[in-house]
């Protein structure tokens, strides 16, 4: 049973109240902080845990707290973005459901950190009811003196809020999430400058995912060298896992860096293997804008080893073979599934998400969408297969968020791993749309 | 031809009104348009499900901007409905990892059962049926969403049982007692 840094006390009953919560140990990192800690070696200690950002970019937490501007005269915000969003990925819904006070002592903690007097937590509109539960954890926390002036008689003073979204994945990009939290469209922001110098309402700002928050609390309270203990090499610590698809146990796991990806698969205390006592086909491992990879290179790396659960072993020999650890987001086909719907599906995600800003991606996600569905629906020819390549390949790097190479990367690489099965669909239109018409690459028919 | 529009100002309960003030205090005073997201949720409570043009010049109104400042931002977000709908909304997720749980099969079933096509409202004005991409429930689909409730690992039966339940159920505002 591997360490559980941030669900130990998920199951605890009433652990989404103050009382109970504290009981367990909750809010110690905003005393030990504000009451022993400068703001700098919060940040310090942040940085040496080695704690990268989990929202899916993996970007070194701590690293992004020390870019931060410090202007006199202005404002320092700490955003959460709580906008989860991409299919396959629901981790930080199951945390903020579960334990809502570990985000708002992250919050209290890391806003310390970074000198904010306000903080917010954007969050989709559609988790409204989680928005009730984070908005009562919050007035707990005022009541006991956890917010608002003067925190624990420190001098600290903060206030936090949480702010719904409207529906927009865009929003999920920190300069979106910026805009739409000022009250206009969820439209990127060219970058630079960035949100560190020029964020919320010009000012400088971190915006960091719900459970990079949640993961301060463990680090101040343990110190960053024994969280720089667990995990493999620049992947330290635990991570959150969002399992679904066709396994026997979906669910949101808390793994430590460095198990198989097998093991994950397969054993009982992760997903307990394929549903239906079927074969697994492929794997997303990071959420739906991550490439696609067969079982085979899903199994072991371009090296032959076992490949891990780690930002390094899954994006083992790039985009040929490898795929990323994203947002933690895992789901699994099994040997029923028809790959070209399944791309088609996230295509027209992608398609009805792009903000429409930027060209390549307004255009190109629905030349995607189009063709993907004239291939599914028996329409397609051999060309439309490179066709897909080609737009992908030119959306790809040509956007101003990386919406576009979400977009893109999926298809790609289905085409890339699956090509057999995208040309089985053109050339057998009746039997590919046919209900339940899987190809299957082993018998070259119908499975 | 005369090409007024008649338009018919609509209010706001004192109940909504003081869920707006709430969101109101959260922002600098300097930039009270941060609420505009909320108070159109807000608007959408109250008035039916929907944000007529009418809710979006009293939002307007309300933030002290131009109603186009609203206009753009209620056409931009998936989750405001621009024209009215029925009692309930029902919003299933048809993305990769919920149509791998069978999320087709559950539009589909919707879709016989209602008499309506997606987008379309049932002929007895209960139901309105969405799709939608991905509501971070991907280890549990099949799901839908109604208002702010998720229903999750749905077949026929479940999904039966469900329109039972909506149809004999009252439409509760978010700041209503008992909610």
């Amino acid at each position: 049973m591997g360490r559980k840094l941030l669900t130990e006390h998920i199951n605890v009953e009433g652990i989404e109240t103050f009382d109970v919560y504290r009981k367990h140990g909750g809010y110690a990192s905003v005393e030990k902080a504000l009451k022993t800690m400068t703001p700098e070696e919060v940040v310090e200690e942040v940085k040496t845990s080695g704690l990268r950002g989990r929202g899916g970019a993996g970007f070194p937490t701590g690293m992004k707290w020390s870019f931060l501007a410090k202007p006199e005269g202005k404002p320092r915000y700490l955003v959460c973005n709580a906008d989860e969003s991409e299919p396959g990925t629901f981790k930080d819904r199951y945390l903020m459901e579960k334990l809502p006070h570990l985000l708002v002592e992250g919050m209290i903690t890391s806003s310390y950190a970074l000198g904010c007097r306000t903080s917010y937590i954007y969050i989709r509109g559609e988790l409204m009811y989680i928005l009730r539960i984070l908005e009562k954890a919050i007035a707990e926390a005022y009541a006991n003196g956890f917010l608002g002036e003067n925190i624990l008689g420190s001098g600290y003073s903060l206030d936090l809020h949480v702010h719904p979204g409207g529906g927009a994945y865009i929003c999920g990009e920190e300069t979106a999430l910026l805009e739409s939290l000022e009250g206009k469209r969820g439209n990127p922001r060219n970058k630079p400058p960035f949100p560190a110098v020029w964020g919320l309402y010009g000012s400088p700002t971190v915006v960091n995912n719900v459970e990079s928050i949640a993961t301060v609390p463990w680090i101040v309270n343990n110190t960053a060298a024994e969280y720089a203990k667990i995990g493999v090499g620049r992947s330290t610590g635990t991570k959150l896992i969002s399992a679904g698809g066709n396994i026997n146990k979906p669910g949101v796991y808390e793994i430590e860096m460095g198990i198989t990806v097998e093991e994950f698969i397969y054993s009982e205390e992760y997903c307990g293997g394929i549903w239906k006592g079927r074969d697994m086909k492929a794997v997303i491992a990071g959420g739906s804008s991550v490439p696609i990879l067969p079982k085979d290179l899903i199994l072991k790396t371009a090296a032959g080893e076992d490949r891990l659960m780690t930002y390094e072993s899954l994006s083992d020999g790039g985009f040929a073979t490898g795929t990323m650890l994203g947002s933690g987001g895992f789901f699994v086909m099994d040997d029923q599934t028809c790959i070209v719907r399944h791309t088609w599906t996230l295509a027209r995600f992608y398609h009805h998400e792009s903000c429409g800003q930027c060209s390549p991606c307004r255009e190109g996600t629905g030349w995607l969408e189009k063709v993907l569905h004239r291939i599914e629906y028996g329409h397609g020819h051999m060309h439309d297969i490179d066709l897909l390549v080609s737009v992908a390949k030119q959306i790809e790097g040509n956007t101003i968020c990386p919406l576009g190479d979400a977009a893109a990367w999926p298809v790609a690489a289905a085409v890339r791993h699956f090509r057999e099965e995208f040309e089985w669909h053109v050339k057998h239109p009746e039997q590919a749309t046919s209900p339940g018409a899987v190809f299957n690459k082993n018998a070259s028919v119908l499975a | 031809m005369d090409q007024t529009v008649e338009k018919k100002e609509v209010q706001f309960s004192e109940g909504a009104m003081a869920e707006i003030r709430r969101y109101l205090s959260h922002y600098p005073a300097d930039r009270q348009k941060s609420a505009l997201l909320p108070i159109l949720h807000i608007a959408q409570a109250e008035f039916g499900g929907w944000v007529s043009p009418e809710a979006m010049d009293k939002v307007a109104e309300i933030l002290n901007i131009q109603p186009i400042e609203v206009y753009e931002v209620a056409t931009f977000y998936t989750m405001f409905n621009l024209k009215p709908v029925g009692k309930h909304v029902l919003e299933v997720c048809r993305t990769g990892p919920c149509m791998l749980r069978g999320s087709d099969d559950l539009i589909m079933h919707l879709e016989n059962k209602l008499g309506c096509r997606v987008g379309e409202t049932s002929a007895d004005g209960n139901f309105t049926l969405k799709t939608v991409e991905c509501l971070a429930s991907c280890g549990t689909g099949p799901m839908l969403q109604v208002r702010e409730q998720y229903y999750e690992n749905l077949d026929a039966a479940s999904a039966d049982q469900l329109l039972e339940d909506l149809k004999a159920s009252t439409v509760k505002k978010p700041w209503e007692e008992n909610y």
